[in-house]
């Protein structure tokens, strides 16, 4: 398990970039739900944790290419290939990302 | 329409297939292309393909490819409308077809004994001659000039960079932020010379300047711009000035032929950038399918460029009133917005460099 931030300091609305075990991973707070991704899109390099939260989407900020929080997949082009998705636990206030653990796209 | 030609097998070409495809144009594509590649990605040939990261990337795959189930005519160049519906082509042969999307994209502008980056086969002849370079000459600091220049720098090499105006990137960027652009050759070790004009370019590389001044190069790139590729269209039936002229749905003054990407002069404008030539191939084909213009594109201008471990992000349109929001140029990290002149509250432009975070949130309150 990754720490990422204290849970304050991921309000809905915003991400964090954390350093994982093989790539970055992005944290999201959409609505007060929490999810993990990779953070680096699979169409070029950039960083999807500055992108644009909408929902439970992230629209990449270099090419709007845009992925869905909950699977990885994405749903438009330019990106063709999904991203790795992580659970997150919350304890004691702080949040937690499960690296270990790589759910590929079905 | 039983059968849609495509001139152009690069992103705007490719692109408006796909759109066919996906609108349920399920009748015949020809894409004719000049070029002998099936269609690939421009934007990494002056920055991860010359430091020899990336080979060509291909922009589509085999199910991509699969799912356009195109007649690709590749290494062939359109010469001429024979009439509204049909084509003749290099190799001798014609295409009949009831609806055509030209994206013949845009020729760079040439100097004598310089090289350019358009395509593949120039990026590949550039990456060779740049291994046997020692210096390297750059006219032209637009983004691709800075992109060459910043990846030749990492080679190595010693970089020279000439522009006849006073900055760079002011059409684009306004002079204060063009200014701020230029700054980054600086940073990294490259001599950006400005407000002068080249003479002339030597056989052996050397530029010489139009003051008298010479810039040593083994090699000689010129990123001078381009010009639409519109000279097999002389005499036809489709209007063309300073490109393709079609309306903001990207149709000709032919119902059935409509325009994409960089030769496409739309409601006056020629964008030449990579997200518009995506934007105008939904839009365009939608117009196509439909015969008339039912759809527009608004070209918000975004562009964007990595350059010496900066990324330059841009939308909009710059003003002379430009204000930094956040960060200083002299980090090389902030973002700036360019205010209408007659409402200062109002956010026409946006630029940024290396905060795509901030820049992403504000291009959503542009006006």
């Amino acid at each position: 398990m990754i720490r990422a931030c204290a849970l304050t300091d991921l309000p809905p609305g915003e991400a964090v970039r954390v350093v994982g075990p093989h790539a970055p991973i992005a944290v999201f707070n959409s609505d007060g739900v929490l999810y993990a991704i990779d953070d680096t899109c699979t169409h070029q390099d950039a960083s999807l944790s500055e992108g644009w939260l909408e929902g439970c989407f992230v629209e990449c900020p270099l090419h709007a290419a845009s992925f869905d929080l909950r699977t990885g997949a994405p749903t438009c082009l330019p990106a063709k290939r999904p991203v790795k998705t992580y659970p997150v636990v919350v304890k004691d206030g702080e949040v937690y990302v499960d690296a270990e653990v790589n759910k590929d796209v079905a | 329409m039983r059968t849609i030609a495509i001139i152009g097998a690069s992103l705007a070409g490719l692109r408006s297939a796909q759109a066919l495809r996906r609108q349920g144009f399920d009748g015949r594509i020809v894409i004719v292309g000049d070029e002998v590649h099936l269609p690939y990605d421009r934007p990494p040939l002056s920055k991860d393909f010359l430091l020899g990261k990336v080979e060509a990337v291909p922009l589509a795959d085999q199910e991509d490819l699969d799912a356009i189930d195109a007649d690709w005519r590749l290494g062939v160049r359109a010469t001429g409308l024979l009439s509204t519906q049909e084509v003749a082509l290099s190799d001798g042969t014609t295409v009949e077809a009831g609806g055509l999307v030209i994206a013949t994209g845009g020729i760079p502008r040439a100097i004598s004994n310089t090289q350019v980056l358009r395509t593949l086969d120039d990026a590949v002849k550039l990456r060779e001659a740049l291994a046997d370079a020692n210096s390297v000459g750059i006219i032209g600091a637009g983004f691709i000039g800075a992109e060459i220049a910043s990846s030749a720098r990492s080679l190595g090499k010693e970089v020279t960079v000439v522009e006849a105006l006073p900055a760079p990137l002011t059409r684009v960027l306004g002079a204060e932020m063009g200014a701020a652009c230029g700054q980054l050759h600086g940073d990294h070790g490259s001599t950006l010379i400005t407000g002068v004009n080249v003479d002339s370019v030597n056989i052996d590389g050397g530029i010489n300047l139009a003051d008298g001044r010479k810039v040593d190069a083994d090699v000689v790139i010129a990123g001078i711009g381009t010009r639409p590729a519109t000279d097999w269209l002389a005499g036809g039936p489709v209007k063309v000035d300073n490109g393709v002229v079609c309306d903001a749905g990207g149709v000709t003054n032919v119902k059935n032929i409509v325009a994409v990407g960089d030769v496409a002069n739309c409601a006056g404008h020629r964008a030449e950038h990579w997200t518009s030539a995506t934007e105008q191939a939904q839009i365009a084909t939608r117009n196509l399918l439909a015969g008339d213009t039912v759809a527009t594109h608004t070209n918000d201008g975004y562009v964007w460029s990595d350059q010496y471990g900066v990324r330059i992000q841009f939308i909009g349109r710059a003003t002379t009133d430009v204000r930094v929001e956040d960060g200083s140029i002299e980090d090389r990290k902030f973002v700036a917005t360019y205010r209408d002149a007659a409402n200062p509250d109002d956010i026409v432009g946006i630029v940024a460099m290396s905060n795509a975070r901030l820049f992403t949130r504000l291009r959503r309150n542009l006006k």
